[in-house]
């Protein structure tokens, strides 16, 4: 991380001077990238922007520090505030700057526009510009793994799926989930609760005494920390699953396992293709089989026909065999969404709002 | 609805309404002195990260509470020392102890984020906290008693004591208590302490009896909830009681008739998280049809006191 101070205002200045006397390839190419990171809270959150900031890290690991050298701006809201840092961030010479929160996207679009010269890359974005990226991460498919596990282990045949907010992304997590616990377990009940917010701890914990009280014996939640599993460990049910980092220290003997996010992959490929100079705007959605989301370890007490069972949905995931939204599906009223040997592909999954047959929400 | 499910949602009603009613108790003494302290929530996240980290250092909720206490009474004299030795704005003084209360507990919290600890459970037998009807009086935390008894204890000082009628006096008329003789200042300075070891305690709530991790930003916006709860009481300690049992029963209820399902599903979540609101406007406005205009708000609140000698 580096501070512009005046010699390095100088270097910037003399370098620039210098730029028009030199041909258009060595434009292309660079010997270092300045890199910035814009996250909504700080890396010690154990979840989301822990996530981003390891895959940082490791992008300097494999780049080397000599050619990449990054800014990170953490506790930035979502809206106004924001537009000043990215501004900020572009005036500083920055070459490329990740914002790494869907509500960023405002801001970036608009700051972009002014500075054409930087690249933007928005985290779960929707819409790109000449010099704006997107990049998204198939959560769902790691998703269809819990589903299985749960499917399977449950013993009440209830699970629970604690939600911020029923936008697409959520929608098509519970989706994930509850198909594929239906394979193991057709009459697999799963029951929604949105707790209004990505992060209240105590209404999420709330929540899952709530869902246990009513006989759901494994929970998995699309909101941000441990809450949920640590009441899941306190009442001794079958369990529960990390999101977005392993969370076995809280709740050793609940977490059955996790889906975590790598982004390093991602970063790499994204700030070694401006140093190549061949950077180019672009939408980017890998999953299991790109190494973005990841399975993380299985807790022991899980048999070895559940494990394999998980195993072969991931890797059917990966080699395309096992399709997480493979026909027929029908909807909780009873409608046929899709048709038998059909799937929901992914123009199609943004628009789906609708829950498949046995949620209840 | 059957008796174990009721008996389940009593439980868990109690829990998330006790952080409630310590904050906003200590809060009606505040306002009783006749000063707005509307740093509740700031001071709630002061008691919560230090209530964690002393609990997660020594293992010992009981020393955890404790230091919430004094921390929370700590963060409350910054806003005695401005508002009553230097006469600033009540107002903007507690929204800046919120601001500060959330920025130093990110802060000083930093270290402690992913740390679990262990809940602070019932001290009863199990014997007892998994009787299937007995465990409604005994599955609590310790801290849920405590609750209880300073629901008395602060209705007797205020009532029954020569203490709570000058603390009265000092909030209903500043200048005729300075006159005969009683020191506003030390009064109010004293009120707003204790208000601020009470919201230290309830902040201290959330990682000992909800939810054992410290995260950023933990309490959600419950010293918010206390403050109206203090109005909605029309600040009398047995009314509190009744209200913070009340809002913590709506925010609990939202919960179970969502995982219900079924016809409770009609309610939309958005108005389920407002009902604690909407319940203080009509309550506000009931008791100012009842008394024609005439609010039980203690006559001095907010009023900073000026001595004229």
């Amino acid at each position: 991380m580096k501070l512009i101070n005046r010699r390095n205002a100088l270097k910037i200045g003399g370098a620039a001077a210098v730029l028009p006397l030199i041909g258009t390839k060595a434009f292309a190419q660079k010997e270092k990238v300045k890199a910035a990171f814009v996250l909504i809270g700080t890396p010690d959150d154990n979840g989301w922007n822990y996530g981003h900031d390891l895959g940082r890290q490791e992008m300097i690991t494999a780049l080397g520090a000599d050619r990449v050298e990054t800014t990170v701006v953490t506790n930035v809201a979502e809206g106004p505030d924001s537009e000043r840092v990215f501004r900020e961030l572009a005036q500083q010479g920055h070459d490329i700057i990740f914002g790494t929160s869907f509500g960023y996207g405002d801001a970036m679009l608009k700051v972009a526009k002014q500075f054409p010269d930087v690249k933007f890359e928005w985290a779960t974005g929707y819409k790109t510009a000449s010099n704006l990226s997107i990049y998204n991460a198939r959560f769902h498919e790691g998703r269809s793994v819990l589903g299985t596990i749960s499917g399977m282990m449950s013993k009440t045949g209830i699970g629970a799926y604690i939600g911020s907010f029923p936008i697409p992304e959520v929608v098509m997590g519970i989706n994930a989930f509850h198909l594929a616990a239906r394979k193991a377990n057709p009459d697999f009940i799963t029951k929604v609760v949105y707790v209004d917010s990505w992060f209240d701890p105590a209404k999420e914990a709330d929540a899952a005494r709530a869902l246990i009280d009513q006989g759901v014996d494994v929970i998995t939640q699309h909101t941000d920390g441990p809450a949920a599993l640590q009441v899941a460990e306190e009442r001794g049910i079958v369990g529960g699953f990390g999101q977005g980092a392993d969370m076995s220290a809280f709740a050793p003997k609940a977490h059955l396992t996790s889906i975590i996010d790598i982004w390093s992959p991602y970063y790499i490929k994204a700030v070694k293709s401006l140093l190549d100079g061949n950077w180019k705007e672009g939408s980017s959605w890998e999953g299991l089989a790109g190494g973005e989301v990841v399975i993380g370890k299985y807790n022991e007490k899980i048999p070895a026909d559940v494990v394999a069972a998980a195993e072969a949905v991931r890797t059917g995931i990966i080699d395309g065999s096992v399709h997480p939204f493979a026909g027929p599906i029908t909807d909780n009223k009873g409608t046929l969404r899709v048709e038998a040997g059909d799937v929901i592909d992914d123009g199609e999954f943004w628009g789906v709002d609708w829950y498949a047959q046995g949620v209840e929400a | 609805m059957n008796i174990d499910l009721t008996i389940a949602i009593i439980i868990t009603m109690v829990g998330a309404s006790t952080p409630l009613l310590l904050a906003a108790l200590g809060e009606l003494v505040v306002e009783k002195s006749g000063v707005l302290n509307l740093g509740v929530e700031g001071m709630m996240l002061v008691g919560a990260v230090v209530g964690f980290a002393v609990t997660y250092i020594t293992g010992n909720p009981w020393i955890g509470i404790l230091a919430a206490a004094f921390a929370g009474s700590a963060a409350s004299l910054i806003f005695a020392f401005l508002t009553l030795s230097l006469s600033a704005n009540q107002v903007a003084t507690g929204l800046a102890l919120t601001i500060f209360g959330s920025g130093f507990s990110a802060l000083f919290g930093q270290p402690f984020t992913g740390k679990p600890i262990a809940l602070f459970k019932s001290i009863f037998p199990d014997s007892l906290t998994d009787h299937p009807i007995l465990r409604v009086f005994f599955d609590y935390s310790p801290l849920v008693y405590f609750s209880l008894f300073m629901v008395f204890a602060v209705w007797w000082f205020l009532q029954k004591t020569r203490a709570g009628l000058i603390l009265r006096a000092v909030g209903e008329n500043d200048h005729s208590a300075h006159s005969i003789g009683y020191s506003v200042i030390k009064v109010r300075y004293g009120a707003v302490a204790f208000g601020g070891a009470m919201a230290g305690i309830g902040g201290a709530c959330f990682p000992l009896i909800l939810t054992p991790q410290w995260v950023e930003g933990l309490t959600g916006g419950r010293g918010w909830i206390a403050l109206a709860l203090v109005v909605f009481s029309a600040w009398k300690p047995t009314r509190l009681l009744a209200g913070a049992y009340l809002f913590g029963l709506i925010a609990t209820m939202e919960l179970y008739a969502k995982a219900a399902g079924g016809s409770f599903r009609i309610i939309p979540s958005e108005l389920w998280a407002s009902l604690p609101y909407l319940a203080t406007i009509i309550v506000l406005v009931l008791i100012s049809l009842r008394h024609k205009g005439n609010s039980s708000a203690p006559a001095c609140l907010g009023k900073p006191f000026i001595s004229s000698n």
